[in-house]
């Protein structure tokens, strides 16, 4: 993509609620969600989508079924269009609106159709922990019993060592995580948590404990990509997509030269920042991928933020809230909304169409008019970075 | 465990088998495919040492399948003594023992339950270095 590229834009956007669904199916959920997105276009002719792309990252794992781009468009009733999974694992759905962005622009469809979808309950934690380690290195890494949580709680005990926190530091993000998901009706966790909660917390992962864990859950998300031509002819305001980018890193945490910086993480956000003719100082409100507080942490630092060492003293002082400097998580985040996996992605661009049409109801950000999202595949293996320009 | 995918990882799990390259001085364990540009002169098989010391670790209480016989147990990043950072198990140590820097040295142990097809899969973990 380039400055000339055609405009593509968010003309619907829509989700089921995140949670532990044992009643509905992969495909009852990726229907209800389509269905919610186009129930914001009612002018749309739903054969105008020229293509479907599904996110995913644990469909032959945990819900038994291959060949998701077919099933999941023919679940929602579009039958016949070109469709196509894409994994890369929590970062499939960053990866995918990447994909549909691209092909609008290019002027290969008019209208395209992201679905991020993950049916996770059907399963026990076990065979989970070992398809969400498939993220990571499975012959140097995965056989020692790694899982991806474990991953990042290495990095939190390196960080901690490095800059002199204790884990009371990280207790900042559930607390304002959950905060806001109190807020979001489609949470997973609509309650709100205390510091000293987070730090009487079991623990999961040394230095990681319960309640800086996300919980993966299942859910459905889906948005509608168009061109200019077509988001012209609707009313309302318009959600351009101002930049796009995904970036990879090398899957084995112990190849990397410094495994704290998050390198994927900062090279997408600079791309997708400079194809959005923007920069970091212009960002008003946030989705990262935040399944602990380091990992927010993390990303917040290589992307350039804040400086190194000093993100979780900002966060302290009330910079991811909503009326902080770089609020962060405002329908709850991973933490607290639900970790969706592969449809994390989609979900974080529910709730910035949200902020961005000013209908985020009590954890609005005023005035919002610039949103980031990013999601990461692994421990930054994939890094896909979003940047949403209200019009 | 698949058999044919053990086997082709003993020689890294069994003696910690890696390699050097001869232009940079990398060291790295397992072995990697050559990337663009690089010829198999590139590197040199090293059989590492197994001294090294911790980097950073975490006690895992929720554990993959195939190991939850040995849960809770320790993982880490070893910083080898030739300079690779590598994965591994710690094992023959309390929780409220171990720390960043703490020196640590190779052991061959068991590292999946058997399964259902049986197979032993063993290799490497770390442990303290008894003084």
């Amino acid at each position: 993509m380039n400055k000339t590229s055609a405009n593509a834009y968010i003309i619907g956007a829509g989700a089921t609620q995140v949670g532990e669904h044992f009643v509905r199916s992969l495909a009852d959920l990726s229907s209800e969600a389509v269905r919610n997105a186009f129930a914001q276009v009612p002018q749309l002719d739903a054969r105008h989508v020229g293509m479907v792309y599904v996110a995913n990252a644990l469909g032959e794992m945990m819900a038994s079924q291959g060949q998701l781009g077919p099933y999941l468009a023919a679940a929602a009733g579009l039958v016949g269009v070109p469709a196509l999974r894409i994994e890369a694992a929590g970062a499939s759905s960053g990866v995918a609106l990447h994909q549909a962005v691209q092909a609008v622009q290019a002027g290969a469809c008019a209208v395209a159709v992201v679905i991020g979808a993950e049916k996770i309950t059907d399963r026990l934690d076990a065979p989970l922990e070992a398809g969400l380690a498939l993220a990571a290195d499975a012959e140097a890494e995965g056989i020692h019993g790694v899982t991806l949580t474990g991953q990042w709680a290495l990095l939190m005990r390196r960080y901690m060592h490095e800059h002199g926190y204790s884990m009371d530091a990280f207790a900042p993000f559930p607390v304002n995580a959950h905060a806001n998901a109190a807020k979001n009706a489609q949470a997973l966790y609509r309650f709100a948590i205390s510091a000293d909660k987070y730090r009487k917390a079991n623990p999961i992962a040394s230095p990681l404990n319960m309640l800086d864990c996300s919980t993966v859950a299942d859910g459905a998300a889906a948005v509608i990509v168009a061109s200019e031509a077509i988001a012209r002819e609707l009313p309302g305001p318009r959600i351009r997509v101002a930049g796009t980018s995904v970036a990879t890193d090398t899957p084995t945490l112990g190849a990397r030269r410094d495994p704290l910086d998050l390198v994927a993480a900062r090279t997408s956000a600079q791309a997708a920042l400079s194809q959005a003719q923007l920069s970091l100082q212009d960002v008003q409100v946030l989705e990262l991928c935040d399944p602990h507080g380091i990992a927010a942490v993390l990303a917040l630092e290589s992307m350039g933020f804040y400086e190194r060492g000093t993100a979780p003293r900002e966060a302290a002082d009330g910079a991811i809230s909503p009326t902080g400097r770089t609020p962060l998580a405002t329908a709850g985040g991973y933490k607290a909304r639900g970790d969706v996996a592969g449809a994390s992605g989609i979900y974080q661009v529910v709730e910035l169409v949200r902020q961005l049409t000013g209908k985020a109801g009590p954890t609005q950000v005023a005035g919002a008019r610039v949103a980031l999202a990013q999601v990461l595949g692994g421990v930054g293996v994939t890094a896909a970075t979003t940047l949403l320009v209200g019009e | 465990m698949d058999i044919a995918r053990h086997w082709r990882g003993h020689p890294a799990r069994y003696r910690l088998q890696g390699e050097r390259n001869r232009n940079t001085g990398e060291v790295r364990v397992p072995p990697h495919p050559l990337a663009l540009g690089e010829t198999p002169d590139t590197w040199e098989p090293l059989k590492l040492s197994g001294r090294g010391e911790i980097y950073s670790f975490s006690v895992l209480r929720q554990v993959p399948e195939g190991y939850e016989l040995f849960a809770p147990y320790p993982i880490a990043l070893v910083r080898l003594e030739e300079g690779a950072l590598i994965t591994a198990q710690l094992t023959d140590c309390a929780e409220a023992d171990l720390e960043i820097g703490m020196p640590v040295e190779m052991v061959t142990r068991q590292l999946v339950d058997t399964g259902a097809d049986g197979v032993l899969v063993y290799g490497y973990k770390f442990r303290p270095v008894v003084q």
